[in-house]
């Protein structure tokens, strides 16, 4: 016990007395936090639109009206002609195209059916079958007001009809920040206390320095755990700060517990700072050290389901994600900070963790070798 | 000229010998081009869904059935308690629950009006309301056959078309953005390291003392990462072609030419992080933050450069990633000409030229 609490006098001056360490611990992600929420923003709205009105009715003007003034669409072109609007899609001017052919509104008073066409850029294809959906609703609505114009209302429905009735719980505003920051947060502990965890032990070997902790009475267990320790603490003063921020600048304030939290993310360092350390038992030289753990890193943060939904990977990936720690992380944020979610609910992510964590941690302490 | 033939020769052995290194530089954009290939989309399907019926009637079990039938969703449970659907999305086990009240057929075929409640979890807004979009067209197709199909009066129908992608892949979006990121990995951040490695290990004296100019080694130290570029767009583009079905309906040789340009690019930022850097640790980290980071967040192909604020699009223009996306968008996906992205090229050379201006001129002679 007593050497472990050397030890870890040891690594702690280590930490401090690096010039740098405040940049990290504060600087870094106060910039990263205020930066990344703004830009990583995938709500679909201001689509780009392009129209091509060969009636020019009163129909037609109050279509497009209604469009634009939903809000979703911003009418950024005017052609005459179909493959002049289509110019407009190559060009990247506009995301979707309306076109309102002759005789429009002629036709639908008079032969009860006129056909509009909508193409859509599709390359970004959320964009596209949103952007339809959006364009398909107005239109829908826009029929039914020409209907109610002609079609006296009966007293009764003629026809059985379905109400549709949504409600968006959780996030009601549709907020893309609230989503986004949690999971954010949680790539930026992951990324600091790896990067830190995985150099740490190439570099004592780089030095040689290591050789003086190998001819010393300390266990390889106490070893490891001294290497841990202050990374861990330093990751959850890193949590502490994105939480802080997070409540300052974005007013994200947690529905469930903070408590729930910290139990959870005190587990989930415990498991990613293992596998850097494990890493750095194996690594000779810094430069592979950072070169794998970038690597990973880089696998485990786009296959996390931080920016794309994992439940639309192949099986395959979705595999990978269940063996990957960060997306559990990520998971279980977003559950607490937006539903509220407690311990009982995330009780299968803590056992993962907990089983991820055992055996990266005690993998690093059989690979760690005294002898050199 | 036989010198400088013989510093590419010393360069490429190094490379060459480097196996581990090499072996990387290979595989790490096969691996990631097909990972994120398959992995990374943000089509909705599958997504899991809970239903909640009050009233298990034929009209109910019918909607039910069809919503289990579809692609998009996947019915794990039946619940039976309005309460349980709170409880059910807190475990995070659905996206999405429906709800059908009492008496639905009934409501439904006697007073001709039903209510069907969707749910949905909208702490991720976008797969909210694509799902949403998706119940609603079962439903609204259930009730069309209710009324045989019948014409309404007064119709307006709509003609979708889906350009470029009518299947909607993800793949679409993504290959070109993954060619962006992996050529700007493998060229600036390994030409910085392998720069700043002579520097380290004290070989960068041997070198400086050589008669051939640092203009000629600057250029002697790129032309392998120039050829093992090469080696990874063909790869890239096989890949995409062959495994991922993303076809290259452009001009073959326009994409390959503007791949050179934007590698000769991303080189030339590897010089110029090299000419700060005095570990090749302090390289890596350059590189990670001020290249890895900007390109997944600037190019535009996970988050839409034009929601952004526009602070953040004014910096989006000096990523060299977004220009390439936007080239590799046009011609391979479009098949469009030089003539539509001659502006874009025009850039990429722009700030190759000032990048290698400033990079060679403040190339140090003399070690500190």
């Amino acid at each position: 016990m007593r050497a472990l609490k050397f030890l870890l006098q040891k690594e702690l001056r280590q930490i401090f007395r690096d010039p740098s360490i405040f940049f990290i611990l504060f600087i870094m992600p106060m910039i990263q936090l205020m930066i990344l929420p703004l830009a990583a923003d995938y709500e679909i709205k201001n689509i780009n639109l392009g129209v091509v009105d060969h009636d020019h009715s009163g129909y037609s003007r109050k279509l497009i009206n209604k469009i634009v003034s939903s809000g979703y669409f911003r009418l950024k072109d005017y052609s005459s002609t179909f493959s002049q609007a289509l110019r407009g899609i190559e060009l990247d001017k506009t995301d979707l195209v309306l076109e309102i052919p002759a005789q429009f509104e002629r036709k639908l008073v008079k032969e009860n059916e006129s056909t509009i066409l909508v193409a859509a850029n599709a390359i970004n294809g959320v964009k596209a079958g949103l952007g339809s959906a959006y364009i398909q609703g107005i239109i829908g609505d826009f029929n039914q007001d020409v209907r109610m114009q002609w079609i006296q209302a009966p007293r009764f429905n003629p026809q059985p009809t379905i109400d549709v009735e949504y409600s968006d719980w959780y996030n009601p505003d549709m907020n893309y920040r609230d989503f986004m920051v949690p999971g954010i947060l949680v790539m930026l502990v992951t990324m600091i206390g790896s990067s830190f965890a995985s150099n740490n032990i190439v570099r004592e070997k780089e030095m040689g320095t290591i050789e003086q902790i190998n001819v010393s009475p300390i266990k390889k267990t106490q070893f490891i755990l001294g290497k841990l320790i202050p990374f861990w603490m330093l990751a959850l003063a890193v949590l502490t700060v994105g939480l802080f921020i997070a409540r300052i600048f974005y007013g994200i304030v947690p529905l469930g517990h903070y408590l729930t939290i910290y139990v959870f993310a005190s587990i989930y360092l415990l498991a990613i700072l293992g596998l850097g350390l494990l890493m750095s038992t194996y690594a000779q030289t810094q430069q592979q050290s950072m070169l794998v753990s970038f690597f990973v890193t880089m696998v485990f943060n786009l296959l996390s389901g931080l920016y794309t939904p994992i439940e639309s990977m192949p099986q395959w990936a979705q595999i990978i994600t269940r063996l990957n720690p960060v997306s559990y992380f990520i998971e279980v944020m977003r559950m607490v900070v937006l539903k509220g979610s407690g311990l009982a609910d995330i009780k299968y992510q803590i056992l993962a963790l907990l089983g991820f964590a055992v055996f990266f941690n005690g993998w690093a302490i059989v690979n760690y070798k005294k002898r050199s | 000229m036989s010198q400088f033939y013989i510093f590419v020769k010393k360069e490429c052995l190094h490379i060459w010998r480097d196996r581990r290194t090499l072996f990387i530089l290979v595989w790490m954009p096969i691996v990631q081009i097909i990972l994120y290939g398959f992995a990374l989309t943000n089509e909705v399907k599958n997504s899991r869904i809970a239903i909640l019926d009050q009233s298990k009637d034929d009209a109910t079990t019918a909607i039910s059935n069809e919503i289990a039938a579809s692609r998009y969703f996947n019915l794990v449970k039946n619940l039976h308690s309005y309460r349980d659907i709170d409880a059910t999305f807190k475990q995070g086990l659905i996206r999405m629950a429906i709800v059908f009240p009492r008496n639905f057929q009934y409501d439904l075929l006697h007073s001709n009006r039903a209510q069907v409640q969707i749910i949905a979890d909208a702490s991720d807004p976008n797969t909210a309301n694509t799902l949403t979009n998706y119940a609603t067209a079962i439903i609204n197709d259930y009730q069309l056959s209710l009324n045989n199909n019948e014409q309404l009066p007064y119709t307006i129908k709509t003609q979708l078309r889906m350009l470029y992608n009518p299947e909607l892949k993800g793949a679409y979006n993504f290959v070109p953005g993954v060619m962006a990121l992996v050529l700007m990995l493998v060229c600036a951040m390994m030409t910085s390291m392998a720069i700043v490695k002579e520097k380290e290990m004290g070989t960068m004296e041997v070198i400086l003392v050589s008669p051939l100019r640092p203009f000629w080694i600057i250029i002697a130290k790129t032309i392998p990462y120039l050829l093992v570029s090469v080696l990874n767009i063909a790869c890239i583009l096989l890949l995409s072609v062959f495994v991922l079905g993303v076809p290259i309906t452009g001009n073959l040789g326009l994409l390959i030419w503007e791949s050179v340009l934007f590698t000769v690019t991303s080189l030339s930022i590897g010089i110029l992080i090299s000419n700060g850097a005095k570990t090749q640790q302090a390289a890596m980290f350059t590189s990670m933050m001020s290249l890895f980071l900007p390109t997944l967040l600037f190019s535009g192909f996970l988050f839409p450069v034009e929601n952004m604020p526009v602070a953040l699009q004014v910096i989006s223009n000096v990523v060299p990633a977004k220009w390439y996306y936007i080239i590799v968008k046009s011609v391979m996906i479009k098949g469009l000409g030089f003539f539509a992205v001659w502006k874009e090229t025009l850039i990429l050379v722009g700030m190759t030229l000032i990048l290698l201006f400033i990079s060679i001129s403040k190339f140090k002679i003399r070690l500190a």
